[in-house]
């Protein structure tokens, strides 16, 4: 018997994903699959396209192929909601925007200036309480720190809550306590929610820990499996350990 | 208007025996929270410089009025205004020129354009007082006009709210949630742009800006949450705005200079205060 999950889907396919900007090719002809349950890591050098896989994903940049959803009968399912966690949020902190302020705008469509909703003020507190962070509800999202924000960022990834979440170089620059209490409110989530996740990182360590699977890829995927089995690849030698040409 | 008239001819003041100066009155209590709400937004993201270009893009929509033959210049300067607004965000978006140098393109030209068909035949005199505005000349349509604008502007702002909040945050992080961010962005140019081009006759080309930036910016010292901040914003708009027009009557100097003045007052106390915390 197929396992039905809570978000009612089984799989995700990222079909022939292909990316040119001017006469470049940013990304040819990459298809891996994603499954719910499990955390997805796509790791490759810099320039390898793993940003803009992402926006091709989240369907922000134009590209040939496409990302296809289907539930556990093998039903297509036309639209899923996608929760994201940008790489780093560049936005101007001395705005005065409060953390509430931030998480309400997704809930409701009456402006955040105004009356607020119990109801969603009792969400944002227990999702804030879910990754421990509820007493920065009233604080300026532009003092919060760089593990604080993320944690904040993945609360606001998680209303609606999505069937895919997209996470890219989450903690890049974060302290490995930060760190630590991410990935840790991660794997709550795959375990409760039962969620599909799919994480950009260079931090072949926290991959290693954490991931479920792991693509390659290097403008197109070159290698696919479980964390050990890549690791061990030719493929993820050639990619980080060989030496340029030039060079040898 | 007439019931209005009567309320301030009772109190006690030597101004509120001036219908100008009670219509003027009026008109800024009107004027000056729209601003505070608009430049709440507008230095969230980060159109200070933006809205300076539409005041000085005014010039033009008024000689466009005059070769047209548009009587009313009040019709040639909006519609001119969200042109200009518009095609600033376009290229703006779409280029990739520097958006303050994009910005500093359109303000010269259009500034420059509109000078140079005024001044035809040495005819700009009349036109001079654009630019530091005469708000005692403000009428009682004009109000009503004024109070229309309001109203409508609050309706539009409360539908718009929300998704130009987190617009200003992360324009990426906004379209990952389904927001069309070109077409909220435009709503809000617009919207600018038809106050702007309203309150310039009253207000000035000069000083238009500073009305729209300076509460906010001031606002933005010493508030730490949307609410807070677009409270003090209006708040220091209608401060100001009162205050600088009750000073310019008793000594005898011009309105806007004087409630742009009482705005940068405001915005260095509040600068010192934040700085102090």
């Amino acid at each position: 018997m197929a396992f039905e999950n809570g978000c009612g889907l089984c799989k995700i396919s990222v079909n022939n994903i292909g990316v040119k900007k001017g006469g470049d090719t940013l990304l040819s002809d990459v298809s891996f699959h994603l499954h719910c349950g499990e955390l997805t890591a796509v790791i490759g050098v810099n320039g390898a396209g793993k940003t803009t896989l992402v926006k091709s994903i989240l369907g922000e940049i134009r590209h040939e192929g496409n990302v296809s959803f289907e539930s556990h009968d093998g039903e297509k399912i036309s639209k899923v909601t996608i929760g994201y966690v940008p790489q780093h949020l560049d936005f101007d902190r001395s705005a005065p925007i409060s953390v509430e302020d931030f998480l309400l705008v997704g809930r409701t469509n009456s402006p955040v200036c105004f009356k607020r909703k119990k109801e969603h003020i009792k969400e944002i507190d227990e999702a804030l309480q879910s990754v421990g962070c509820l007493d920065l509800k009233n604080r300026k999202l532009g003092e919060l720190s760089g593990g604080e924000l993320q944690r904040v960022m993945l609360v606001n990834a998680l209303y609606p809550l999505p069937e895919l979440l997209v996470l890219d170089e989450p903690v890049s620059g974060v302290d490995a306590k930060g760190s630590e209490i991410f990935y840790e409110a991660i794997l709550n989530l795959k375990k409760n929610y039962h969620m599909a996740i799919a994480m950009v990182s260079h931090d072949l360590g926290i991959v290693k820990e954490y991931a479920d699977n792991v693509v390659l890829i290097n403008k197109t995927v070159l290698k696919t499996g479980s964390a050990q089995e890549v690791f061990d690849s030719r493929e993820f030698k050639n990619v980080f350990f060989s030496v340029p040409e030039r060079w040898a | 208007m007439e019931l209005i008239y009567s309320i301030f001819s009772g109190l006690p003041f030597a101004w509120a025996d001036y219908k100008f100066m009670v219509n003027a009155v009026i008109a800024v209590m009107l004027i000056a929270p729209l601003m505070g709400i608009l430049g709440t937004m507008a230095v969230n993201n980060k159109m200070a410089f933006f809205s300076d270009a539409l005041g000085h893009s005014a010039f033009t929509g008024i000689a466009l009025g005059v070769v047209l033959g548009i009587e009313n210049e009040l019709i040639s300067l909006v519609v001119f205004g969200v042109v200009i607004a518009l095609l600033i965000t376009k290229v703006k978006n779409k280029g990739n020129t520097s958006s303050d140098t994009v910005i500093s393109v359109f303000s010269s030209a259009s500034i420059a354009v509109g000078l140079l068909i005024l001044s035809y035949g040495g005819g700009f005199t009349k036109y001079s007082t654009y630019l530091v505005g005469d708000i005692l000349s403000v009428t009682g349509a004009e109000i009503l006009c004024l109070f229309i604008t309001l109203v409508a502007i609050v309706v539009i702002w409360c539908v718009i709210y929300n998704k130009l909040l987190i617009i200003s945050v992360n324009k990426e992080l906004a379209a990952s949630r389904g927001i069309k961010t070109a077409l909220y962005e435009n709503i809000f140019v617009v919207v600018v742009a038809v106050v702007v081009m309203l309150s310039i006759k009253w207000v000035g080309i000069l000083l238009i800006n500073s009305l729209l930036i300076l509460p906010a910016a001031s606002s933005r010292n010493v508030t730490k949450n949307s609410r807070q901040y677009l409270a003090v914003s209006v708040l220091i708009s209608l401060f100001s705005a009162l205050s600088g027009l009750l000073i310019s009557f008793y000594a005898d100097t011009s309105a806007g200079a004087t409630i742009v003045t009482v705005s940068a007052i405001v915005f260095f106390v509040t600068y010192i205060i934040s700085k102090k915390k």
